[in-house]
């Protein structure tokens, strides 16, 4: 089902992401996923997230949607030329896969086949402007689709806590008019931040979920102000995490900031998307907590 | 070896909107330039009150030589409310970083052809993709100055303006930004989608291929 069904009709869309594993079998991102997940609007499936290589999004999605979910099918850029983009859009319409979330990818330096090729062959804002050609029935050479044209919730994402915050503003109006309809953004840990943001990105008029990942101890908060792009995790809150180190490590810290920042920013907001990296057992008391 | 090759007119007319200075550059020997059509189009230019000066150089690509060269235009440089460059891509944005808050045009788009090539070791480079991009990116090439290349604005992966391939290199979307910025373009970020065309090279390699060598 189109996540943009469920932002139409006003709801406050929750979805959260697994990862693929590495390796073959799917059966416990399955069952993790029935388990904690089952009650969100959709899930989202990495593309071989911070360029490791592991099982596919598409099948990973495929399998999903026959267990039952919803699936939000990410595209990178990183991997594959515009063919193969274009030719795994179409597979996964043949699959009844209709949430597409597009995102440039991190660079194949970054991962773990550092010597890969890196492709770029299109960007975040260009593989959205093709799918909207092949919805309209043809492909980015302007050849005719054979048939009934796919359709899909297209999605991108976006950094408010960004240094450049300006810069990332602009290119999310090119993703607007690329054909973007809903957004989910970087990890927020200021909220000041995310509203003045959003202030800002409301006059774009499309949905956005405010992007939450789960803080597990003080040395990974530490270590994403220092290496992760687009995120910064206040210094109280880092003071939070190591004031308990028990409650912190049992997650019970990680998820009261996070239901806290989620009450903040709910009102500015039309959704929240959890990136749990392992935590998605906490999923359902971080709902809870944060009244949702 | 390159080849550069005259923008379409219309293009160049559309970008200059008022008057401009003209910087030719004649530079490497092994470089194959429009000089006829150049000329023409410099001299419709004039003829029409919108050139406020013309030098025809070598090696802009040197700054120091470039400086030294620009010296006794200055007063026409700033009058002009642009400066049109014809050279490869490396002279364009060696322009394009002395006179930061002026707008720097693209004459033309840069080629290549197998073999040698290049004099002066510099940061910044031409792909010669035969696209030029720099008239939308305030003479800052998001081909070379990206690390994925990208055409349509900054990733997520730039952390305190530098990139995540390397902390020791600039974001070349955010040098873009921030230049565009100063020369009050920021409309330019919202041409439509750019996607390269990558067949471009070999077409014009085949028109434009020196008779090989027995």
């Amino acid at each position: 089902m189109k996540i943009t069904e469920l932002f139409r009709q006003g709801e406050f869309v929750v979805t959260a992401e697994v990862g693929p594993p590495k390796g073959c079998h799917l059966d416990g991102v399955v069952n993790e996923a029935k388990e904690y997940l089952s009650g969100l609007s959709a899930v989202n499936v990495t593309d071989c997230q911070s360029s490791v290589m592991r099982l596919g999004s598409l099948a990973t999605c495929k399998v999903l949607k026959d267990a039952g979910l919803n699936p939000i099918y990410q595209m990178t850029c990183r991997d594959r030329n515009r063919i193969a983009l274009q030719s795994d859009l179409l597979s996964a319409a043949a699959f009844g896969i209709d949430n597409v979330l597009c995102l440039t990818g991190d660079h194949t330096k970054l991962g773990d086949h550092p010597g890969a090729k890196p492709v770029f062959d299109l960007d975040s804002v260009s593989l959205l402007a093709t799918v909207r050609a092949l919805e309209e029935g043809h492909d980015l050479a302007g050849n005719e689709l054979i048939g009934e044209a796919p359709s899909f919730a297209k999605g991108a994402v976006v950094s408010p806590c960004s240094d450049s915050v300006d810069a990332q503003l602009a290119k999310m109006e090119r993703k607007v008019a690329a054909g973007a309809e809903f957004f989910q953004t970087q990890a927020v840990y200021d909220t000041e931040k995310f509203i003045s943001f959003m202030e800002k990105a409301k006059e774009f008029g499309r949905p956005v979920q405010l992007g939450i990942v789960l803080l597990k101890s003080a040395g990974m908060a530490t270590f994403m102000n220092k290496a992760v792009a687009g995120i910064h995790v206040p210094d109280d809150m880092i003071t939070e995490l190591k004031a308990d180190k028990e409650k912190t490590k049992a997650g019970i810290t990680g998820v009261e900031i996070a239901a806290r920042i989620i009450r903040e920013c709910k009102p500015y907001c039309q959704g929240v998307h959890i990136m749990a990296m392992g935590w998605e057992s906490k999923i359902p008391a971080l709902l809870e907590l944060a009244g949702i | 070896m390159l080849i550069t090759r005259l923008k379409e007119k219309e293009t160049i007319e559309s970008l200059l909107g008022g008057t401009c200075f003209i910087l030719n550059c004649r530079g490497c020997s092994e470089m194959s330039f429009p000089q006829d059509e150049a000329d023409a189009l410099e001299a419709q230019l004039a003829s029409e009150g919108k050139v406020t000066g013309i030098l025809t150089t070598d090696y802009i690509c040197s700054p120091e030589n470039l400086k030294l060269r620009l010296e006794r235009h200055q007063t026409e440089i700033e009058e002009a409310d642009a400066i049109l460059v014809l050279s490869c891509g490396v002279g364009v944005q060696t322009v394009s970083e002395l006179y930061e808050n002026k707008k720097v045009f693209s004459g033309c788009d840069t080629l290549r052809l197998p073999g040698f090539q290049g004099v002066t070791p510099l940061d910044v480079d031409c792909g010669q993709c035969g696209e030029c991009y720099l008239n939308l990116t305030g003479g800052i090439c998001p081909v070379t100055a990206c690390s994925k290349s990208l055409l349509n604005g900054q990733c997520g992966g730039a952390k305190n303006g530098k990139c995540e391939v390397d902390p020791e290199m600039d974001c070349g979307w955010e040098r873009i930004y921030r230049r565009l910025e100063a020369i009050g373009r920021l409309d330019l970020l919202k041409v439509p989608t750019q996607i390269r065309n990558y067949s471009t090279d070999d077409a014009v390699y085949k028109q434009n291929a020196p008779e090989k060598q027995g």
